[in-house]
Parts: C-alpha cells; structure tokens; sequence
C-alpha cells in the first residue's frame, strides 16, 4: 500500500494571531509551528495503514522551507519520505491553488490511498484535499472516523450532522480525517534519530512541471479582529438559587434569548 | 445571470441552514437584478419543494431519482455540475454543513469556481461580491473578494439570518444525468433526539470538572432550552463526551444565541471557537477564570450547584 499524507505547518492553536502591516496576512512572527492537527491524524492513520499492511507513507506539503521541520517530525512518527514543494510563488496562492500545485505533484508520485486533514487549523479551508482529488479524477471521503481496507476497496465511517454514514469505494481514493480517527502517537527517541536520515526531496514548481501558480481566484482584501468582547456583569446573590434566579431573569429580561 | 441556492433536504425536510443560504441568495440576487433558483437533490422530494418559494426562490428546480436518496459526493457533484452548466449562475450559495463543504470544494476545483468556504456574511461593495469568513477558529476574520464568472458561497450554519419573501417559486424536474461513480452508500446511525452543535440556537457546554457522569445536569438543561451539549477539548480528552461534542478551534466553531459555558476555565483555542456566540453564560468556580473575560453574565459559585438551580428556574418561566 503506497500512502500519501498531505500536510501543512500552521501555528500552534494556543498561539495568538496578529495582523501584519499590509493588512491582508496574519502576523505569525514568534509563534510556535506545528503540525496541522487534523494533518497529524492522516499521519498517524497513514503509519497504521503501513503497519499492517505493509508499504510505504510518504509526507507531501507545499509551504514554506520551514514546513520541512513538520515534515521532518512526521517522519519521525514513522514515515517514511517526505516531498516539500517550496517556491516564491506559491505564497500568493489560494486554496485551490495550492491543491493545482498538489495535484501537479502527485501525477508524478504513485499512491493507492491518499490521507488529508478535513481543513489545516489557520485558513480553515475544507477545501484542499477534496479538491486534490478532483484534480487527480479519483473518488474522496471526508470526515473520517474509522476506515477499513480489504481487497482493493476502502470502507470508511464519515461523520454527518447528527449522526454517521458509512460508504465504500475502489482505491485509488483519497479521505480527509475528522476528530475520532486516532490519537497520534509522540514520536519515540529512536524514531527522532532515524528521521535524521529519511529523505525530504525539495521541489520547485518547474520541478513539478508547473509554469507558475496560476492566478488566486479567492483575493483577501482585509482582515480584522473578530469584535472583541467584554466581560459583563457577575451575577451575584446570597445562595446558588438566588443566582440562578437572577441569571435566568437577566436572560429572560433583559438579554431575551430564553 | 442567475443566482443558484442548493437546498440540503434531510429526513423529509430542509435544514435551517437552506433557508439562511436562500436568504443570503436572495439578497444577491436582489443587487444584481435577477433571478433566484432553487436547487434540490434527493428522492421524493418534489412535494418539500415548493417550500422554497417562502424564502425568495423565483423557481424551483427539482432532480428527483432513487439514487440521489443518499448524499454521495460522486453523483451529487455530477448532477450539479450538469445542472449548474444548464443554469449558468454567476453566484452559488449553500451551506456549509457537511455536505456542503463537501462538494463545494469538488464543484469549485471540476468548475474553477472561487469558493468562499464557511463564510459568515456577503455583502457588495460596488460591482464587488465581498464575503467575510473566520481564520484561525475564529481568531481573525478575513474579507474575501471571489474573481471570475462562478463565484461559490458556502455558508456558515447559524450566521445568516433567514427572511421571508414570499415568490412565485414554480418547481420544475430537470433531467438527472448521475455519471460515472465509485463511491457507494453502505449503512448510516442517525440519532435523531441529538441536536446538531453547529446548528443549535443554545449550547450548555461543560468542561474537565464535570466528570463524565455529572453531564447529565447539563443535557437536562440543553433539553429544556431545546438546545445541545457541547464539551471543552479536555473534557473530550477525558472521554466523558464523544469528539463530535467538541467546541474550540480544532472541534467544532459554533455561534448560537445562548452559549453556557460550566466549568470551562476559557483556553484561547475554546475562546475562538465559541466567542461568536451572541449571549455568553460563564459559570466557574474560580473567579479569575478566562472565561470571564468574554461572559455576558458570569457566575460564580459550585456548577453542581448552580447548574439544577439554573434549571430550576428556567422550568418556573416556561411555566
């Protein structure tokens, strides 16, 4: 079984997210990288997948030259080899830009199953894997709780407001990970020092065959800051009743929301 | 030009989230002068469709075939890119429920749509389609501009309003053309008592402290008020609430009405998740609880105390 994982670096969810002084990008000087963690998902489903059936995980991103070091802790968990696209042009690249330039490198690569995170936890796109997979014309699956491979086809839970489906389809295919999946292991002493010796190519897009990026249909004009709240009053009262009492006059009265 | 708003039908009916789509289409359609379509997929549902008309559709269409019973991304995509091709919108709005974010993404990459995904409003700024949607969990919003003849809107549950505008709304069955598939319907678990996070007008949400038997008073509550449970992250680490519970930047991102947060201490990663919420109830022990700071009324005090009393309460008004 030939795995390919996608993966993107993001900041790290406790970090606080600034806007840089162009307006237009978020400001993520001195925050601390990680791997997407939806991503870690598909890495840690991807070893598993291996584990058992043996084959090979590779870790594809398309980011800057520091997504190496996301790619270098996946291979730490037991990846195998890792494919970073890195380019000047790929910085003004929309979601559907970046899944071209994704696609562009899978034609080249084999895989019978590829993995994505659902959505990478900055630009909350939901986009990416999906549409690699129209892009390279093969069946996807989001949302995945729990999958199962036997005789070339995949059965995959999928999580649906209020409930799960469950559906099938041939390999190759690709699936998007949703909370549930699995809990990624830490990667082990022994498996930090073998990752120093596993390979990450660095391409270029020529590399990949891509003339250019293309151009972003999706333009951001501006970002802001969600109105920031302030804190309210503090109910107060003599006895947990009495602040029950006020708290759901207050709601009723005065707020109107029950 | 045409505005399209795709209907999700689901156990006989529409979920919310099509009328604040049809209601978001409407007002678009409204700028640019022309018609709002509607589009259903399913099976047996021809009768549910002219339902649409009360939220602006001027005309209905209606792909009605057995095999569309189930949401499949191969042939729903198929069939609304057949559609899409005979309708030749400008704008396409639908939610971004599950399924919508689904095949949003599809339809965009097969069609080379720029898709706004999860965004929280639109609006026009001249000629300029502009939608605003969250990043980072909610940390930042960005204004986004959508180029090029197909521009995608998939809507964030719970954001738009719904209005009614009464229109004709004439419902019309298009041929269903399914195409080449692979992926096939297997089995699904619905609960149907369970209230939808993302969708829910009130959320009681607990934290680590509640322990997993103790959520009880909180449902008791969510039951009351109609409304759903949701979890911190660590409660759910924890194992007393399954993940889909999950609210904050890497579960679920929810904006209901009424937010009650019990227990929850208020992590900048739940914070982003949930301060969108239009009247938020910290209730914590510890007063110098984060949470605090984002709570339209806090109180402090034992949840397992204040929580039955809170409940209590709401039964004396709903008599």
């Amino acid at each position: 079984m030939e795995i390919v994982v996608l993966l993107k670096q993001v900041p790290a969810t406790e970090s606080n997210i600034g806007i840089g002084d162009d307006g237009v990008s978020a400001k993520t000087d001195n925050v601390k990288w990680i791997i997407s963690p939806y991503d870690e998902f598909a890495v840690e489903e991807a070893i598993r997948i291996k584990e058992k059936q043996g084959g090979s995980v590779t870790i594809l991103s398309a980011g800057a030259e520091k997504a190496a070091d996301a790619i270098r802790t996946a291979l730490a968990m037991g990846a195998d080899k890792g494919v970073l696209i890195t380019d000047p042009a790929i910085q003004s690249c929309d979601g559907l830009g970046i899944a071209k330039i994704l696609a562009g490198a899978l034609k080249s690569m084999s895989y019978d199953l590829i993995i994505a995170g659902q959505r990478a936890v900055d630009d909350d796109n939901y986009l990416v894997g999906t549409a690699v997979a129209e892009f390279l014309n093969i069946p996807s699956i989001s949302f995945v709780v729990k999958q199962e491979i036997a005789d070339k086809k995949i059965r995959c839970q999928r999580t649906v407001e209020g409930g799960t489906v469950t559906v099938e389809s041939p390999l190759p295919i690709l699936f998007t990970t949703q909370r549930g999946l699995n809990e990624p292991r830490y990667a082990s002493m022994q498996g930090i020092m073998k990752a120093k010796k596993k390979p990450i190519d660095k391409k270029s897009l020529k590399d990949i065959g891509m003339a250019d990026a293309g151009k972003p249909l999706t333009k951001i004009i501006r970002l802001t800051f969600p109105p920031q709240r302030k804190a309210g009053q503090i109910i107060d009262g003599e006895s947990a009743q009495a602040k029950a009492a006020a708290l759901v006059k207050a709601l009723h009265e005065q707020a109107k929301v029950i | 030009m045409t505005v399209l708003a795709i209907a999700e039908q689901s156990q006989g009916g529409f979920r919310k989230v099509t009328y604040e789509a049809l209601s978001q289409g409407r007002v678009i359609a409204d700028h640019l002068g022309c018609d709002l379509v509607a589009l259903v997929l399913g099976a047996g549902v021809k009768e549910i469709a002219s339902e649409l008309a009360k939220y602006g559709a001027d005309k209905i269409l209606v792909a009605d075939a057995p095999e569309l019973a189930e949401y499949l991304i191969d042939s729903y995509t198929n069939v609304m890119t057949d559609i899409i091709g005979k309708v030749c919108p400008g704008v396409v709005v639908m939610g971004a429920s599950t399924r919508g974010k689904d095949i949003s993404a599809r339809l965009a990459a097969r069609l080379n749509a720029a898709l706004v995904m999860d965004c929280v409003s639109a609006r026009f700024d001249g000629q300029n389609l502009i939608a605003t949607r969250p990043m980072y969990g909610g940390k930042i919003y960005a204004d986004v501009m959508p180029e090029g003849n197909l521009k995608i809107l998939a809507l964030r549950p719970n954001s738009a309003p719904m209005v009614q505008s009464p229109k004709a709304g004439a419902v019309e069955s298009v041929p269903v053309n399914l195409g080449k598939t692979c992926v096939t319907f297997i089995e699904k678990t619905m609960d149907a008592a369970k209230t939808e996070l993302t969708e829910a007008d009130v959320i009681v949400s607990g934290g680590a402290g509640m322990g997993s038997a103790n959520f009880g008073i909180l449902e008791e509550l969510a039951a009351l008020l109609n409304g759903a449970v949701g979890a911190s992250r660590s409660a759910v680490d924890q194992g007393f609430r399954p993940h889909s519970d999950q609210v904050g930047q890497t579960g679920k991102v929810v904006s209901p009405n009424l937010y009650i947060a019990c227990g929850i201490s208020g992590a900048i990663q739940h914070l982003a998740g949930m301060s969108s919420s239009k009247v938020i109830v910290a209730i914590n022990k510890d007063p110098e609880a984060a949470i605090f700071s984002k709570a339209d009324y806090g109180v402090v005090g034992d949840v397992f105390e204040l929580v039955p009393a809170i409940t209590a309460e709401v039964r004396k008004i709903r008599g």
